[in-house]
């Protein structure tokens, strides 16, 4: 049943990207996808979702949710430039470092505090980030004073928009993440307890593992991921803004769904999420690139968040299961 | 016959509540000893308090010689004691292999980088499940695709492969259908043939007299009686069961 599912979520990506080729050929004479910048492009806009979307789906898998990282993006976004602001307008890399780590310190305090609230107290997740949700966006928008802080740094800069080994930094990072947390969830125990916590709490409790610890742990690694998220987005526009996860919030728990995890938690992969935020990155660009009002794009991510709904549910019909 | 688990004058309090008042056993090595009762009687409170989930107000449980009251249910298990709960407790998503090694996953490195080792504990279930005479036709598929009765073959091959002294079975056959009945009493036999204690609550009269050397009746918190299935029959079990009702 999971070969069935992720061999989907490949075909409909090539399935996409045909379909954008075949319709640049034919409208515009050019190619979509043998294009250097287009494959760059798409590949930025996945890993910005992916940054949100790796941590999250660890959290999807032990059958909860974090609606917080949207704003763990922007109030590590917003932290790491006010840090390089407030060390004068020379900075060099330990500056931008330095401001990097308090950046993911603050990501970490909201990864805490969400972990707190579901393994401590026994808040429901959605319910406890829909809290920490409100609270980092406040908490950004108080430490930025309501404004987007521009910052002037060089380093900054470089990472997040230079090279390294020939492809763009952000892609470097997201990649070097996605490894990261593929290695963790399909071939560590923490892994394997994970997707245990998503089918039955009980079966790893029982086993001697300590679950409230365990949670508060996928609660801190969402936020650091999401956080890094951040600190990219301050080094692409060489500015830091509260609301730098917003529009992406949405399309990270996208990707994540169409990558095969399920609500109700057991399932889900790391490789799907790469897939489903690649599917969503080539909908984005590709609408662009053929002229449609951007405005399309939502429409047709939204479609295809059902449609993977409907394959998920007659899967579980063809295998006679239930989720 | 060897004692290996002794519990003496467990009693058991909850506010003004004494679901357990002065109950006292012994369990042999190779011995199925059932502990027999209505709802309410105390079969669960005096498992729990032998796994170390509630302590008792009062006695103590020993085991191998030791005393083991006080303990945390962990290093009760780690002892040699395994609990086999009615729901089982298995990850439905993950393989046979994964769950007979939940919480003790073994790993291998591979470039100095542990990775846990999925195909040898694959393996690994696929052997302790046949000398259980239990075959899964796909070790690779997810548990929630076995039986009920493979299933609970599962969570006793758990309790062989960590080497259990003693194994205690809540009601082990009641969602089952019954061929997979049959399996579970096989299962029953097969843990005793390896010397292993087991305690089984059940008020299923067919399972306590195939599977009981001895039968523990308790009824309203105290032991009622105890008899072997030799010496006993459905009728006066059952009068034990309801006696200190009437």
């Amino acid at each position: 049943m999971k070969p069935l599912l992720s061999a989907w979520s490949w075909i409909f990506l090539i399935a996409i990207l045909v379909f954008f080729e075949i319709y640049a050929r034919i409208e515009t004479g050019q190619t979509f996808l043998f294009r250097v910048y287009n494959i760059q492009s798409i590949a930025i806009a996945a890993s910005q979702i992916l940054l949100l979307a790796l941590g999250l789906t660890l959290v999807i898998v032990a059958g909860h949710i974090d609606l917080s990282i949207g704003f763990t993006t922007g109030l590590a976004a917003v932290v790491m430039a006010l840090v390089i602001r407030a060390m004068g307008p020379d900075t060099g890399w330990i500056v931008v470092v330095l401001a990097m780590l308090v950046g993911i310190f603050a990501a970490v305090i909201v990864g805490l505090l969400n972990g707190w609230l579901v393994a401590i107290l026994n808040v429901p997740s959605f319910i406890g980030t829909l809290g920490t949700y409100g609270i980092a966006r406040g908490g950004a928008l108080i430490v930025a004073g309501g404004a987007t802080v521009s910052i002037r740094s060089e380093e900054a800069r470089t990472f997040g928009n230079g090279d390294l080994l020939g492809f763009p930094i952000p892609v470097v990072v997201a990649g070097v993440l996605a490894i990261l947390c593929h290695y963790l969830l399909a071939h560590t125990k923490f892994g394997v307890h994970t997707y245990a916590l998503g089918a039955n709490r009980a079966s790893v409790e029982r086993a001697g593992v300590n679950v409230k610890k365990h949670l508060i742990w996928l609660f801190v690694i969402s936020a650091v991921t999401a956080g890094i998220g951040g600190l990219i987005y301050t080094g692409r526009f060489s500015a830091g803004a509260a609301n730098a996860g917003e529009p992406i919030l949405l399309y990270a728990v996208a990707a994540v769904f169409i990558g095969g995890a399920s609500l109700t938690g057991g399932q889900g992969t790391v490789t799907g999420t790469v897939i489903g935020a690649f599917i969503i990155a080539v909908i984005q660009f590709g609408l662009v690139f053929s002229g449609l009002p951007p405005y399309w794009q939502f429409v047709a991510v939204g479609l295809v968040i059902i449609v993977a709904v409907l394959v998920d549910q007659s899967r579980d019909k063809l295998t006679g299961t239930q989720s | 016959m060897t004692v290996i688990l002794e519990a003496r004058n467990l009693n058991k309090r909850f506010g003004g509540n004494e679901a357990v008042k002065e109950v006292s056993f012994t369990v042999n090595a190779g011995e199925c000893v059932v502990l027999a009762g209505d709802n309410g009687a105390g079969k669960s409170t005096v498992i729990k308090m032998i796994s170390g989930v509630y302590d008792p107000t009062g006695g103590e449980v020993a085991f191998q010689g030791k005393r083991l009251t006080g303990q945390t249910p962990n290093a009760i298990r780690a002892a040699g004691i395994e609990t086999i709960y009615q729901d089982l407790a298995l990850a439905d998503n993950l393989d046979a292999g994964l769950n007979l090694y939940l919480g003790r996953e073994s790993t291998k490195r591979i470039l100095g980088i542990p990775f846990i080792a999925r195909r040898e504990m694959r393996e690994t279930a696929k052997d302790v499940l046949k000398g259980l005479g239990i075959v899964i036709p796909d070790p690779s598929s997810p548990v929630r695709d076995l039986s009920g009765g493979q299933r609970q073959a599962i969570a006793i091959a758990r309790a062989i492969h960590w080497k259990a002294k003693l194994v205690i079975m809540d009601e082990p056959t009641a969602a089952l259908g019954v061929p997979e009945q049959r399996e579970v009493m096989a299962l029953i036999e097969r843990l005793k043939s390896q010397g292993v204690g087991i305690i089984l609550i059940s008020h299923n009269l067919p399972d306590i007299f195939a599977a009981g050397d001895r039968i523990i009746v308790l009824a309203r918190g105290v032991v009622a009686g105890e008899r072997r299935p030799t010496e006993t029959n459905d009728e006066e079990v059952v009068r034990m069961m309801m006696g200190a009702m009437l």
